[in-house]
């Protein structure tokens, strides 16, 4: 018998009941809630005159509709947005839950305040009404999204009814190249694999350059597992991960500290497991990459061409035609001519603190050039202190940036910050879906550098060419 | 839940690969509370110009398809978000199931959880239901969830697969909460023996 991966084994650690269909009820040790999934889930609860099970490990943050201007502390003014917020206040004080207000300096994006206030720790299942779950996977935990009807059942019963995924390694070797991150990463492995290529599939992310991401890094490569259609990435927790986890609001103290980190230290895939399926990407094959059509897998190295429908195959010559039409784009076109109006930098995927570092680096002393229209969420209001505190907000504001308060903004704009028709976005979001910024919108996904240089010379741009100028 | 046995209608073709929740439902209208009302708002920025006027050309608008209540599309149906949002609109058009030659899981889960069967065939099977469907109101395709098959207008049938529980819970319309909570007792057992394993959990 073959050994175990990692996700078999938390898996294992966390069945409640077996079907003989194979059909398990698996145990959720922690749930996440945020206003736009969860108002109708409550109502069920509500319906049947049924409590949350387990409020202590559920938490819930306003993130989608809330706006992200310094003037939203006078309350939202769309009527909609507003009543699903307050429908989450009302929630989260009748049934007891953890929850950061919208004027709470801890609240941000949920995926991005679970790590940061230590509810997100390695081996546990975590789950939100929300796709991006994925991210928590960076921890070694296994973690992703579900409907609303499922949210509703994880409140009534703290589990979820599931049938096994099979296995995939997904494993990056060697060394990165100068300029290249965790999202041209996990954008390539999509680019590789597909958006239905994880279709089935946990995976789990390994090899040296996964190894050599921090944290943050970790938590983008696998927020984007779903994009490539995988249910959960996951990434083995190590020293790293322990100490990004230590000390953190609510991380184990004292003797259970000692007791966890025995436990995590035994969760890695056994050497014998066995994969149902295995992408390997070299490192240093990586390059700085962006989006040209409306789906993820829509990925070219920024050196590249807007590709020709004909191109493809199957269905995909169809839908190619369609992005580029969509998009507004010739085949032929180098992707560094493409002139852009808009700059977003933040989201889940990144609105971290190392992302708003790495966007600073190259807009530190440069302006954002004329006409573009420039700006940072960050991912938490603890993002943004932090930032503020390390003279990054300053860099972003000279620079000619909006800094905002923390939200999904314009990564779904759900909230005012919204693309108009044709308008052209450089973001570092995770979906360039047909009118997923605003209705007409044009998104290209990138890193935060690449972001940034392109918010400098107002369309996309190599950012190995702008490192090279600082050098 | 509403139960599904077996539904002959009429099938709208959507050839296009990677029909994502974005397209299926708009942000804009997942500010909601309810569950209900989110047909109107099915394929929105497909089927409306911006000011609100039918776009004759798609599917939906065109008099053969306005009144179906199956979809046969491209690959990948359902990618991207977690709304349930997605199925709720379909369902509130009215339609009731969606085939296809894969599914994006979460979209798939949400779909059983709501009374609308998601049927994955092979391409070549797809191929064949979707040139049905193209026959839009003249024709009638039958799902049968009991037998596990689609039939076409002219006759031609075709097995599917479909997961036992699922099958079970869908035949009957049954309410997965209260299925669960009959275990609650395997429930409690399993939060005492973590409460020692993992005391910081």
């Amino acid at each position: 018998m073959s050994g175990k991966t990692l996700y078999d084994k938390i898996w294992d650690t966390h069945v409640v009941d077996t079907q003989d269909d194979g059909t398990c009820l698996l145990y959720i040790d922690r749930h996440l809630v945020h206003e736009v999934t969860s108002p109708q889930a409550f109502e069920g609860l509500r319906m049947a005159g049924r409590k949350v099970r387990a409020p202590e490990k559920t938490i819930a943050v306003p993130d989608h509709n809330v706006p992200t201007t310094p003037d939203r502390v006078k309350g939202i003014e769309n009527e909609e947005s507003r009543i699903q917020v307050e429908a989450l206040d009302k929630n989260a004080k009748d049934f007891g839950i953890n929850y950061y207000p919208v004027n709470d300096i801890r609240q941000g994006i949920v995926h991005i305040v679970g790590p940061e206030q230590g509810w997100t720790l390695p081996g546990m299942t975590v789950v939100c009404g929300d796709s991006h779950t994925a991210t928590h996977g960076a921890f070694g935990a296994l973690a992703h999204g579900i409907g609303t009807s499922e949210v509703e059942h994880v409140l009534a019963t703290q589990t979820l009814i599931q049938k096994k995924s099979k296995n995939m390694k997904v494993e990056i070797t060697g060394k990165l190249r100068p300029g290249v991150t965790a999202k041209d990463i996990t954008l390539s492995v999509i680019g590789a694999t597909g958006t239905a290529g994880g279709t089935g599939y946990v995976i789990e992310y390994m090899g040296e350059a996964i190894r050599d991401l921090s944290m943050e890094g970790r938590m983008t490569v696998c927020n984007m597992a779903i994009e490539g259609g995988a249910r959960a990435g996951l990434i083995a927790p190590d020293e790293k991960t322990f100490e990004y986890v230590k000390g953190r609001p609510h991380a184990p103290k004292g003797a259970q500290w000692e007791a966890a980190l025995t436990w995590w230290k035994t969760l890695r895939s056994d050497d014998d497991a066995h994969w149902d399926k295995v992408v390997t990407l070299k490192g240093e094959d990586i390059a700085p990459v962006v989006t040209w059509g409306t789906s993820p897998e829509d990925v070219l190295p920024i050196t590249g061409v807007v590709p020709a429908p004909e191109s493809f195959t199957g269905g995909k010559v169809e839908a190619a035609r369609r992005s580029l039409d969509y998009m507004g784009l010739t085949p032929g076109t180098k992707l560094t001519d493409i002139r852009i109006d808009t700059v977003f930098i933040g989201s889940c995927t990144n609105g971290r603190i190392e992302d708003l570092r790495a966007a600073a680096a190259i807009l530190k002393g440069k302006k954002v050039a004329p006409g573009i229209r420039a700006m940072v969420v960050p991912g938490s209001g603890l993002v943004r202190a932090q930032a503020e505190e390390e003279g990054l907000a300053q860099i972003f504001i000279d620079a000619g940036f909006e800094w905002r308060l923390a939200g999904c903004s314009m990564c779904l704009a759900m909230n005012p910050d919204q693309l108009s028709p044709g308008e052209r976005c450089a973001a570092t979001s995770n979906r360039n879906f047909e009118g997923r910024q605003g209705r007409g919108g044009r998104t290209h996904l990138m890193s935060p550098a690449m972001a940034a240089a392109a918010a400098v010379t107002g369309h996309l741009t190599d950012v190995r060419e702008m490192m090279a100028e600082a050098v | 839940m509403d139960k599904f046995t077996t539904l002959t209608g009429i099938a709208a073709p959507m050839p296009l690969v990677n029909i994502d929740t974005d397209m299926i439902i708009p942000k804009q209208f997942l500010k909601t509370i309810k569950r209900s009302g989110l047909g109107k708002n099915l394929f929105d920025e497909m089927r409306f110009t911006q000011d609100g006027k039918e776009i004759p050309d798609f599917v939906l608008n065109q008099p053969a398809w306005r009144k179906a209540e199956i979809i046969v599309a491209g690959d990948n149906f359902g990618c991207g978000s977690s709304r349930e949002h997605a199925p709720w609109a379909l369902l509130d058009f009215g339609i009731r199931c969606v085939i296809s030659t894969s599914f994006a899981d979460i979209f798939y889960n949400n779909c059983f959880k709501n009374g609308i069967l998601p049927i994955v065939m092979p391409e070549k099977v797809v191929k064949v239901l979707m040139e049905d469907a193209r026959k839009g109101a003249n024709a009638r395709m039958t799902v049968d969830l009991e037998a596990q098959t689609v039939t076409t207008s002219d006759g031609q049938s075709f097995a599917f697969d479909v997961d036992p529980f699922r099958k079970h819970c869908l035949l009957n319309g049954l309410d997965d909460i209260g299925l669960t909570l009959e275990k609650v007792s395997a429930i409690d057992t399993f939060e005492t023996g973590a409460a020692q394993s993992r005391p910081w959990v």
